[in-house]
Parts: structure tokens; C-alpha cells; sequence
């Protein structure tokens, strides 16, 4: 079992949160024209590497935050958690 | 190659079964192929093997990084059926339902295919409206589908919890009798034996390390046992297909995840049909040996670990025990993972890419194991003949550029309720 350290909350088992994917994937700027490819990009197209990856978890049954995982996919060591509005370094 | 057959059996019998041939070779690879097929799983020896018989294209290699079916054909639950609503799936799937039942005899190969039938149970009336729908698509394809009320679905799966008081009750379901299983190894096998008897050269232990591109054309692929030229190469890797991506700069709409199945101890004979229950996401099925054959969702997030963690497990198994309460008394043999290449409309891609001579045969989610025939022989028909066949026309990678979404059930990368 994976166990998450929410930034909000602590150590918690996998079974309070919900995953929502790639955590590097912005969403192109409102008001200017975009391609596309920008919104494929966007809405489909994702590397999902063996390895390190940066991904959205959310607290569903916790404080229901959005928080950042640093987890490598291959071994699902987790490395580190950020809150949302954090800036993956 | 010698011919499987009761007169071999027993003529081999005679000197201990000491003296058959080997049933693959093991060759060193060559300079240039006019086809490489890259994973030696199901879907790449089937393409292997197509592309020999059906377009006499025999100077073929497939390269695999382990060894040939270690992969998801060796990794499934076996299930094999049609029951698809959309156009495109259903003709495609119909196809290779064709294909599995003469498999055995064109392989020579005895692949154990047991069209025993799929139940897929309703909890609702609404699911029985929408599996009427489904059931109806599927006739006006030429596909089997029988709709049961409750009490017809008692007389086949009695085994089944029909209380009144339960959250799930069973309201009847929808069957595709000639849907069945096959042994997933001899599938993998049989295909094997066959192209490298064609002159196919199956090269195992041989990891792609990067590819030869040039003025927007496909040259060869780099591997851990030399540079192999060729001017067509088929990528069927699903699981591993977003690593190989990377290496051509292609970002593709996948996520490779993690999915779990296991068996619970031999036990006598007691479910005849596969069946899947209707409110949440788990499929069952007695082997041969007398397993309980069971799967249910992905472990929900991004993974190339081949191994799953407990509380899905525990998830799937819950809705088993709620459908089959006398699950609940069995132990559990065995469970394993494997990586699947989940798309982001729930359906494969089998086409051609930007790159000449590159094809592209991945995303097939929960459902790869019974396309393997019918994914081999569309594969081989893009590849052979350079465009698309009308059956995989719809498995095209920029349906999701141009809107043209196979959302057969809305199962994309996320679990079934998340």
C-alpha cells in the first residue's frame, strides 16, 4: 500500500486519495489563440515515463486538497508532496 | 517442422519425446529485415505471423526485450468476446472472433478456445434498457447477444446472490454465448511456432535502445544486440509504448497503468460462463484446472511496477464476493500484475504515424488479450500494404485531434469510479 504525505494532514494510507495524473500538464492561456495541438497537448497527450514523475493527488476522503507527488513509477517510491500551489522545483 | 498430431504424438512417444524439433529458433539477428516487429507478445507474433502467411512478407524479426510471452499474453485474465456496441469495435472484434475459432486448426496448435459464453449482469432497469441497446447494436453486426431477465440469469449462474436485500440485486443480464476464453500461453506460443516456421526470426533478450530516423523516414532500430536496418518497423509494445515514444519524440495519449488479477485455489467445477458484474468493475471465470480466474480495476495511478498494490485487490474483490458470496470461502493461489497502455477514449490505435515506414499498434487498455488475432492481421495489413484496413480504420491516432473519439464505455485512464 502506498502511503501519502499530505501536505495539509500527514502521513496517510492510498485508500483517502484519488489520482489525477500528470502534474506538469498546463493548461494553455485564457484569451489567446491556441493550436490544436496545444489543446491535444493539453486534454490527451502525456509522456508517462518509467521513472520520477510529478502527479495530482487529491485528499478525497481527507481535507479533499489537491496536492503535487513526486513518485517514481517504476519502484512507487514516493520522494516528496507539495500543496497545490506549490512550484515543483 | 513436424506436425502436431496424434500420429507424431505417439511416433515421438516411442523415443521418449526426446527427438521433437525445437518449436522456435533462436537466431542471431541479421543486418536488415523489410520488417521488424518490435515485443514479442501477442499482438507482435501475430502481426509476425500475418504479415508471413497473408502478404508472403517473411523476412521479418521480432524483437523482444525479455522473452516471448512473458509479457500481458501470458499476464490475462483469457477472455475472448465481441461485445461491443460501436461499429468500429464490433466489426473489428467480430472479425478476430472468426479468426479465434479456426486458430487452433491454423496454428496447428491446440489453444484450448472454449466459446462457454460471457454474461454481463444488469442491477438496474436502466442497465437493462442500456443493455438492450448494446444487445440490439450488437445483432444488427451479426453479433450473438440474448437478453436475460432475472430468472433466466438464475437457471445458468445460480452460484450468483439473488436475495432481495442485497445493494446490487440482480436484474438480469446480457449474454454473448459464443464470447468464450482460450489459453493465453498456447496463443502466444502457437504464433511463435508458425512464423518461425515461415522465416520469421524471433530474437529475444534484445532491448531496443533507440531508432534510426532521417529526413522524416525510418531507417532501423538500435538495439542491445547491434543496429538492425529496416525500412518498416511495427511498434506493439503496448505497456512499454509511452518509453519507446520518447526515444522517436512522440508524446502520445497514453498513460501506462497498472492492473491486477489473481486465482483463487483449484476447486470442482461450479461457473461455466465468464461473467462480469454490473456495478462496479470485476470479471470472473473457473479454468481448466478449476481456478477462479478473476480481475477487476487498475490500480488507478501512472506505474511500470508489474506488481499491484492490496487495497485495489481488496476493491475488486469486495464486488466479487457481493456477486458470488461463495467466493468469500476460497483462498486465494496466486496474484500478479501487468502494465497496460491505457488510452484516453478506452480503445487501441492501430495506424500508420508521422514517421514513413513507422507503425503504431498500442492502447488497448483492459481488452488486448482477445484483439490479438484480429490486432495482428489489421497490423500486418497497414504495415504490408502501407495504409490502414477498413477494420482498424477507426483505431486511428488522430481521432483525438479530430474529435472522432471509440468511447465505447467512457473508460479511459481513470478507474471505473474514482
Amino acid at each position: 500500500m502506498l502511503h501519502i504525505k499530505c501536505p495539509h494532514c500527514g502521513m496517510r494510507s492510498q485508500n483517502e486519495f484519488s489520482y489525477g495524473g500528470d502534474a506538469t500538464v498546463k493548461r494553455p492561456e485564457l484569451g489567446k489563440e491556441i493550436s490544436d495541438q496545444d489543446w491535444d497537448n493539453f486534454v490527451y497527450n502525456r509522456k508517462s515515463l518509467r521513472g520520477k514523475h510529478w502527479e495530482l493527488w487529491q485528499h478525497l476522503s481527507g481535507c479533499r486538497q489537491w496536492i503535487k507527488v513526486y513518485r517514481d513509477t517504476a519502484t512507487h517510491e514516493i520522494f516528496k508532496t507539495l500543496k497545490a500551489n506549490e512550484e515543483i522545483s | 517442422m513436424q506436425k502436431y498430431s496424434v500420429f507424431n504424438l505417439v511416433k515421438n512417444a516411442l523415443s521418449n519425446h526426446e527427438n521433437w524439433d525445437l518449436a522456435w529458433k533462436d537466431p542471431t539477428p541479421k543486418e536488415e529485415y523489410d520488417v521488424v516487429i518490435i515485443g514479442g507478445g501477442g499482438h507482435g507474433l501475430a502481426t509476425a505471423y500475418y504479415l508471413a502467411k497473408e502478404h508472403n512478407i517473411t523476412n521479418v524479426a521480432i524483437i523482444e526485450k525479455g522473452w516471448i510471452g512473458g509479457g500481458n499474453v501470458g499476464r490475462n485474465t483469457t477472455i475472448i468476446r465481441s461485445n461491443y456496441m460501436h461499429d468500429d469495435n464490433a466489426l473489428f472484434s467480430e472479425f478476430g472472433m472468426d479468426l479465434w475459432r479456426r486458430m487452433s486448426q491454423d496454428l496447428n496448435y491446440n489453444v484450448m478456445f472454449s466459446p462457454r459464453g460471457i454474461i454481463n449482469l444488469a442491477h438496474s432497469d436502466a442497465q437493462m434498457n442500456t443493455y438492450a441497446r448494446r444487445g440490439n447494436s450488437m445483432r444488427l453486426n451479426g453479433i450473438d447477444a440474448v437478453l436475460l431477465n432475472r430468472e433466466e440469469v438464475k437457471e445458468i449462474i445460480p452460484m450468483a446472490d439473488f436475495s432481495e436485500n442485497v445493494r446490487f440485486p440482480i436484474f438480469g443480464g446480457l449474454m454473448q454465448p459464443s464470447a468464450g476464453t482460450a489459453r493465453h500461453d498456447a496463443v502466444a506460443w502457437g504464433y511463435a511456432r508458425q512464423a518461425d516456421d515461415m522465416g520469421v526470426d524471433i530474437i529475444q533478450n534484445c532491448e531496443v535502445i533507440g531508432f534510426d530516423v532521417s529526413a522524416g523516414k525510418i531507417n532501423g532500430v538500435r538495439t542491445s544486440r547491434g543496429d538492425i536496418k529496416a525500412k518498416k518497423i511495427g511498434l506493439c509494445v503496448a505497456g512499454s509504448t509511452n518509453i519507446l515514444a520518447e526515444k522517436l519524440n512522440m508524446t502520445l495519449p497514453i498513460e501506462t497503468h497498472l492492473l491486477q488479477a489473481c486465482v483463487s485455489e483449484p476447486v470442482k467445477p461450479v461457473l461455466d460462463k465468464v461473467v462480469t458484474f454490473g456495478a462496479g468493475h470485476f470479471y470472473i471465470s473457473q479454468s481448466d484446472k478449476g481456478e477462479m480466474v478473476m480481475g477487476g480495476d487498475l490500480d488507478g495511478y501512472n506505474s511500470y511496477a508489474q506488481r499491484g498494490n492490496l487495497p485495489t485487490l481488496q476493491h475488486v474483490l469486495t464486488e466479487g464476493i457481493a456477486m458470488m458470496p461463495f467466493l468469500s470461502k476460497l483462498k486465494m493461489l496466486r496474484t500478479w500484475g501487468g502494465i497496460m497502455d491505457m488510452s484516453m477514449d478506452g480503445s487501441p490505435i492501430i495506424d500508420k504515424t508521422h514517421i514513413e515506414g513507422l507503425y503504431l499498434n498500442c492502447g488497448w487498455c483492459y481488452g488486448g488479450f482477445k484483439a490479438t488475432p484480429a490486432s495482428g492481421w489489421t497490423f500486418a495489413h497497414t504495415i504490408a500494404q502501407d495504409r490502414v484496413h477498413q477494420l482498424n480504420a477507426g483505431y486511428s491516432l488522430n481521432r483525438f485531434n479530430t474529435g472522432h473519439l471509440l468511447d465505447e464505455k467512457g473508460l479511459g485512464t481513470k478507474t471505473w469510479i474514482s
